[in-house]
């Protein structure tokens, strides 16, 4: 018993905390951007894969590693594009359009990396990002070895957070986002497009869900494999809820779901012989649900999410 | 006539739209000058809407031009079909759907769209300023730091006119701004418009209620069928002249004829109905409503209406309290037995619960009776018999349809709540629950439905109509009861009773303060 709460003491615990929860804040940051805006960005899991494997790509063919992450960031915003083309002017169901995205995007990724590498037995590797080499920060007791472990690319994360933080509060630009995703008319009355708006919401918003991405094959990893996103995606889709579209919250949601996840791969290790491993591995999801139902029956919805809005249509 | 002095702000000339074969305006000409206040009336579809979206940039006219004033007072042509433009030449527009994102607070809703997006901050400051002078100046004081969505429907309007102010315009179009409001705000309403009619601005005042174009507005334009039809000062006009310009023909007179009435057919006893955190609830509310009386609820929508009419369509159950109907206990929420027990029920919203769109006018009209025998026969439905009713049915009602297979979707509002009031009096209901039964129709089908339901009354049925209007209220109504924040007075006899009194109760205060 005593073992299951060490745990808790454990920088590496920490560390990998940290490290599982990196992809899964650019994936809550992205969807509550496109959610906030009015669309839903189901298109999340696929623009993931996509970007890995295109950022990781970048990289391998020898672009410097922020360059893989600024290829990353296109692939996502291309794909953003494509659903926020056929979602907001064209009005076409967020749902069916969203797995499509998905499929699609997944399946370019694979059929890409197929192509360009027929006929290998291993996956080919890069040099990923290294972590931090802190000067004090780094020498400070139990802190030091969680940071320690970590690269820039978390770093990042936790300034896009602040950063879509701020433009959201505080800015014209996150005013009229918030705006044109609780009622477009009132947008519209006020001379602002809405089309224009929620196309560079959900473009900006995928582009951050690439990032999670390839978070995975520039950090966490070095290679980029089939199904290494493995449903990221959908459990950010969810944490958005979770996080009642807000970015702190979703820093929190994404924080918890990477503690119980590190918690799951300790916990097995020391109580597999007796619980079947199945049961840990269920167990940040079912976590997840049962603080989504607590929190999501009161959740407050962007009024206008999920509604296409055509001009001149009240 | 002497000139006006006043300098023009705003000028249509031969303004034309056309969808299809349906001509929507017919070369109006319209010239608004500073500080006027102009009414714009006509029916439902007599173009109103149209012009006005033309003018704010929604459509493009196909024929005629718009000037409009730059600062310095020369008329310039307004380019047409943007709402950039519009907003830019100074043409504000309350809806009268307010367009605010509830979610922001009243000033982010003011200064949306106002900074380039591209910039940093809100500069909250000048900002401020601005809206700190422009509600001195016009008397519209409202707490600018919650969300919108928690202010009450009177001050979320206040936002919508700071937030046209702000933009600096010339020309204010308001759209049926007091249908929403408690007859005191309106009143207040009414004062902030003379206020900034005073200082320069030009209104367009869109309303049905003639009394208040004629308090409100020095002049009056009326639109009918497309085309502008008349354009006269209101001094020397009234009522009667006005509906008569706006329809075409005279109005009848709305005629009551005195009725006894009989024994309660409805009758709640200190019922309490939904959880005491909802607004829209009822606490210990007592009425009788009797055979051939007709009994008015007062009050601002959302108050416990909904749960009124609720309870009485079936659709909910008392918490508390004792419901009888003809004598019988009413315990649970069954839609199904209140067929079987004789209520015709109107429902407040015709599109969402009055009649199911996909479905034909027919099919419609024989949804609460379909497993009567004349309606169906061992399962299947007899759809010529049904075929030959509607018929009829369109017939006494003279609904306009293209026939008893349309959609009932394809139907303007009013021919839509000819079929609901149709369907909910046929069998002669002992009870009849009217919700908002006139709202959004035109002089003509109101009438019409006025009509009905004192007809159902002289027949000696009881109605209840719940209502927003006090002048359908205190034309129809025998005794009225007024409703806040789920609590309900006694019903009055309407005979003794006056506009502001009700006012006074629909905002709160008790039936003794406000006496």
């Amino acid at each position: 018993m005593l073992e299951a709460l060490d745990i808790f003491t454990q920088a590496n615990f920490w560390a990998a905390t940290l490290r599982i929860a990196t992809p899964l804040i650019f994936g809550v940051l992205g969807a509550l951007l496109c959610e906030r805006a009015g669309v839903l960005n189901l298109g999340i899991e696929g623009i993931f894969v996509a970007g890995a494997m295109s950022g990781w790509l970048a990289v391998y063919l020898g672009l410097p590693l922020w360059g893989g992450v600024a290829v990353a960031a296109f692939t996502g915003a291309l794909f953003g594009l494509i659903h926020g083309v056929l979602t907001v002017p064209l009005g076409l169901s967020q749902h069916v359009t969203g797995i499509g995205v998905t499929l699609l995007a997944t399946s370019v990724a694979y059929f890409g990396y197929r192509v360009a590498f027929p006929n290998v037995a291993t996956p080919p590797r890069i040099e990923p990002f290294a972590p931090l080499d802190l000067p004090l920060l780094g020498d400070l007791p139990f802190i030091g070895p969680i940071l320690g472990q970590q690269t820039a690319f978390t770093v990042f994360a936790f300034l896009c957070v602040g950063v879509v933080a701020v433009v959201l509060a505080r800015t014209p630009l996150g005013l009229a986002l918030r705006a044109v995703g609780d009622n477009p008319e009132a947008v519209e009355a006020q001379g602002l497009s809405v089309v224009a708006l929620r196309i560079g919401a959900v473009m900006a918003g995928s582009a951050l869900m690439a990032l999670g991405g390839a978070f995975l094959t520039l950090s966490a990893f070095n290679a980029f494999y089939f199904g290494m996103i493995n449903g990221r995606g959908w459990v950010c889709i969810a944490l958005t809820v979770f996080a009642s579209w807000r970015p702190g919250k979703a820093l929190l949601g994404a924080l918890l779901f990477g503690a119980l996840d590190a918690y799951q791969l300790r916990i097995q290790t020391i109580a597999g012989g007796v619980v079947p491993s199945q049961i840990f591995l269920m167990l940040p999801y079912i976590v997840s649900i049962a603080a989504l139902v607590l929190v999501a029956r009161r959740a407050d919805y962007p009024r206008a999410l999920m509604k296409p809005y055509f001009k001149g249509q009240r | 006539m002497h000139p006006d002095p006043r300098p023009l702000v705003l000028s249509l000339s031969g303004i034309t739209k056309r969808f299809g074969p349906l001509t929507a305006n017919d070369h109006i000409d319209l010239d608004i000058r500073a500080g006027e206040i102009v009414a714009l009336l006509g029916e439902n579809g007599a173009g109103k809407t149209t012009l006005m979206s033309i003018l704010f940039g929604h459509y493009v006219a196909d024929e005629g031009a718009i000037h409009i004033a730059d600062e310095a007072g020369r008329l310039a042509p307004l380019p047409g079909g943007s709402a950039e433009a519009a907003l830019a030449a100074g043409i504000g527009m309350v809806h009268q759907h307010f367009a605010l994102a509830e979610n922001l607070t009243g000033f982010e809703n003011i200064v949306l769209g106002t900074q380039s997006l591209w910039s940093f901050g809100l500069g909250r400051r000048e900002a401020r300023a601005k809206i700190a002078r422009l509600v001195a100046e016009s008397g519209l004081a409202v707490d600018l730091d919650v969300p919108v969505a928690r202010l009450s429907v009177g001050e979320q309007q206040r936002i919508e006119i700071l937030k046209a102010l702000y933009r600096d315009v010339r020309v204010l179009i308001l759209d049926e701004p007091t249908a929403v409001l408690t007859p005191q705000e309106a009143d207040g309403l009414v004062a902030t418009v003379r206020k900034l009619a005073a200082k320069g601005l030009a209104v367009i005042f869109i309303s049905h209620k003639l009394h208040e174009v004629l308090a409100l507005c020095e002049r009056v334009a009326v639109l009918r069928g497309g085309a502008k039809v008349a354009d006269r000062p209101t001094a020397g006009a009234d009522r009667a002249t006005l509906a008569e310009l706006m329809v075409g023909r005279a109005i009848p007179q709305r005629e009551r004829p005195p009725s006894t009435p009989g024994a309660p057919v409805l009758s709640l006893k200190e019922v309490s109905v939904g959880n005491p955190g909802q607004r829209d609830r009822l606490e210990n509310a007592s009425l009788d409503v009797r055979a051939g009386e007709l009994v008015g609820i007062a009050g601002v929508s959302g108050n416990g209406q909904g749960a009124l009419a609720g309870l009485v369509a079936g659709l909910a159950a008392a918490r508390a309290g004792e419901v009888t109907l003809d004598g019988q206990r009413l315990t649970s929420a069954d839609p199904a037995g209140r067929v079987t027990a004789h209520v015709g029920r109107i429902p407040e919203d015709r599109h969402r619960d009055g009649t199911i769109g996909a479905l034909s006018v027919a099919e419609n009209y024989v949804l609460e009776s379909i497993g009567d025998p004349e309606n169906q026969c061992g399962g299947f439905i007899r759809r010529g018999d049904i075929r030959v009713r509607a018929a009829e049915m369109i017939r006494a009602y003279d609904v306009r349809c293209p026939g008893p297979d349309a959609a009932i979707r394809a139907l303007s509002g009013g021919n839509m709540q000819k079929v609901v009031l149709a369907r909910a009096l046929e069998g002669e209901p002992r009870l009849v629950l009217a919700h908002q039964p006139t709202r959004g129709l035109d002089i003509g089908a109101t009438t019409d439905v006025h009509r009905r339901l004192i007809a159902a009354r002289a027949r000696g049925a009881a109605v209840l109509l719940i209502s927003e209007d006090l002048d359908e209220l205190f034309v129809l109504s025998d005794r009225i009861a007024v409703v806040h924040a789920g609590h309900l007075s006694p019903a009055m006899e309407a005979a003794s009773l006056d506009v502001r009194t009700v006012g006074l109760m629909m905002a709160g205060h008790t039936a003794g303060e406000a006496a």
